[in-house]
């Protein structure tokens, strides 16, 4: 079967409106997470990760002057045009598109019946922008869609349904999902903190990102980065709490590194889902654990943009692209103490070091996980 | 006290769709959680909410749920106590 | 290029207040007043006894009903391998909008964590994947109209790429009372070829 590459991507986010500028930001250990107030999203204050609206404005009238389309459309358009622009080469209307999102246009939802709450809406937004003849594949997978998407972009791919995969992630930072956050009571009072002692639940965020998947690494400079294995599996355990073994995740984790023929030691770095709920946290190290991959230095990106749903593992397996490429471990930002029961590697300050794998991995309700192993090659 | 007794138990059976249940089946004193009723995490939430909703009770911390939700009596015991509606 | 023959092996639809197996009517009742009391009327018909269904919302008591349907005649093992591809059209927006209901007056703001963790079209895999125990791959594709090519594509992908040896695919769509399930059961045995044009013809019937 064909080798399946991530060639090029771009992060509209709080932390910047490309990739670079979210990298140099956490190369700083920068958050984009911040005290918000604004009763529009909820009638007290919390921490939460917030994309400035004027900076969405201004990068947006520079590609469309349409009213019509919501925010989390915009942030979408941004992002692919952002990697179209960088990549001439990269034909958008002869690749496969794949969008994740949880809950797409949801701030719509207190309107009545806005057709934009439909989650097809922002394929075909897509669509007509770009003019593509194909409607976009839209995947609604909870807090795994993003690297789910990437996992199906590469096997559509390797199966030559397409030679060239577009995936494009978003969610934003709404009421609708805060509230049900609050209910679980799960939301932080503070920037979350994973996997530490101290974490008292997540932070929401926003986000939007794209990557071009392709079959052709020609399309690369010096060194690139393939997907060399990748899994999915359900925990079969319950509909919100995470599996107390870490089944799910274990197998998906298990299954990638067999696909990538590559043992655990094999394995430099691993940029976790880490949301900084007490679960959730146990559940990972437990399953790392499990995997023989104690030792490996994990971060979570989390107490960065903190929880942008559809879009986090897209963006989080972006960032992991670019670590390996420049041999770079980021510090897990908001980690003071170890707060699992497990002896996992926390990396605690940035650190150079040369990488050759790193494995992404994600979880969420309904009880799935994802692990994605991606591997420099010369190109 | 025991009127409010058995309008908890309506309300569990009804706010955590336990179907198959009767009011009468569900003693005073049963363990709503592991081998009792078998009730789990998001009915934990659940009842948090009835009891914010239905009695003006806010939880100031969540982890109390677990000694207040031992069974229908202590939870009328501290409905009783703590009401504010 | 996936060169090897699928089967759909059976196959399950619940519209119009009935439900038909493999083409054959398997249970109706007209005078249902409700999708909730439908669906409750399936499950005992069914003489299931399952707790956890009770708590689930319309759009899984509907999925969970067919897949049941579906392998309750089923002798092999699924737990060990078989994939969820599942789609809709309308998400999850009926629970939605029932926890936008909830939060929608500032003087009657109470969102509930037993609706919320409905709000998300993938929980119908959850569900189903743990009353089979099926540890396995899941999708969930979200179509205008339901698009055989792709759940017929992706069904194919992960049984060639051996990410699973059976597969249950469809579509669970639920919209305000209206609403439209299928599902097949793909394996490597049956009568009628895995097809695109099969899939659409069964969906369709």
């Amino acid at each position: 079967m064909r080798n399946v590459y991530m060639i090029d991507d771009s992060i509209i986010s709080p932390l910047g409106f490309s990739t670079k500028e979210n990298m140099d930001n956490l190369r700083l250990n920068k958050t984009g997470i911040q005290v918000i107030d604004n009763p529009a999203i909820w009638s007290e204050s919390f921490y939460g990760a917030l994309l400035d609206t004027d900076k969405l404005f201004q990068a947006y009238t520079k590609i469309s002057n349409d009213i019509h389309h919501t925010k989390l459309e915009k942030m979408m358009l941004v992002a692919i045009t952002k990697l179209l622009e960088k990549n001439p080469k990269l034909n958008i209307k002869k690749s496969g598109v794949i969008i994740s999102t949880t809950k797409g246009n949801i701030d719509r939802l207190k309107e009545k019946n806005n057709p934009k709450v439909y989650l097809h809406s922002i394929a075909l937004t897509i669509q007509q922008f770009f003019n593509l003849e194909e409607t976009p594949i839209l995947l609604s997978n909870a807090c795994i869609s993003g690297g789910l998407a990437i996992a199906i972009g590469k096997r559509m791919i390797q199966s030559e349904r397409y030679d060239d995969v577009v995936v494009i992630g978003g969610d934003l930072l709404s009421e609708f999902t805060l509230s049900g956050f609050f209910s679980f009571q799960a939301v932080s009072t503070a920037p979350c903190k994973p996997f530490c002692k101290n974490r008292t639940g997540i932070s929401l965020g926003e986000a939007a990102a794209s990557t071009w998947l392709s079959s052709k690494k020609e399309n690369t400079k010096k060194e690139t980065i393939k997907i060399a294995g990748d899994a999915s599996a359900n925990d079969a355990n319950h509909i919100s709490g995470p599996s107390r073994t870490g089944e799910g995740l274990y197998i998906s984790i298990t299954k990638a590194l067999e696909e990538a023929r590559v043992k655990s030691s094999q394995i430099d770095y691993i940029t976790a889902h880490g949301t900084a709920t007490p679960y959730n946290d146990e559940m990972e190290a437990i399953a790392f654990t499990r995997a023989g991959l104690q030792e490996v230095p994990i971060n979570s990106l989390k107490g960065y943009y903190g929880h942008t749903l559809g879009a986090s593992a897209l963006i989080e397996s972006i960032i992991a692209r670019h670590c390996l490429l420049n041999d770079e471990l980021l510090c897990s930002l908001g980690f003071e103490e170890l707060g699992v029961s497990m002896p996992i590697t926390i990396i605690d300050k940035n650190k150079k070091q040369a990488l050759r794998r790193v494995l992404k991995t994600a979880s969420g309700f309904g009880g799935c996980n994802v692990a994605l192993i991606f591997e420099k090659v010369a190109s | 006290m025991a009127e409010l007794q058995q309008e908890l138990k309506e309300k569990i059976i009804e706010q955590l769709s336990l179907e198959d249940l009767e009011v009468s089946e569900i003693g005073d004193n049963d363990p709503l959680f592991g081998d009792g009723l078998g009730l789990d995490s998001i009915d934990a939430l659940e009842l948090i909410v009835l009891l914010e909703k239905d009695y003006g009770i806010k939880l100031k911390d969540p982890k109390e749920g677990k000694a207040i939700f031992q069974s229908v009596s202590v939870m009328a015991d501290y409905i009783e106590k703590n009401r504010t509606k | 290029m996936i060169k090897e023959n699928y089967y759909i092996s059976d196959y399950c639809t619940i519209r119009d207040r009935q439900v038909y197996r493999n083409g054959e009517l398997y249970y109706k009742n007209l005078e249902s007043v409700s999708i909730k009391s439908f669906a409750k009327e399936i499950y005992k018909y069914m003489e299931l006894s399952y707790p956890k269904f009770h708590k689930m919302d319309e759009l899984c008591k509907l999925g969970f009903l067919a897949s049941e349907v579906l392998l309750s005649q089923r002798e092999e093992d699924t737990s060990e391998n078989t994939a969820l591809v599942l789609s809709n059209k309308a998400s999850s927006l009926d629970t939605d909008r029932k926890h936008q209901e909830t939060i929608q007056h500032k003087d009657n703001f109470f969102p509930s964590p037993a609706v919320f963790v409905y709000t998300l079209p993938n929980i119908i895999m959850g569900e189903i994947s743990i009353r089979h125990k099926m540890k396995s791959e899941n999708a969930f594709f979200v179509s205008e109209n339901f698009d055989a090519n792709l759940i017929t594509n992706y069904t194919k992908i992960l049984m060639s790429t051996q990410k699973a040896n059976t597969v249950i695919c469809g579509w669970v769509d639920l919209d305000t009372n209206k609403y439209d399930v299928f599902l097949a059961f793909i394996s490597k045995k049956g009568k009628i070829k895995f097809t695109e044009s099969a899939l659409n013809n069964l969906y369709k019937k």
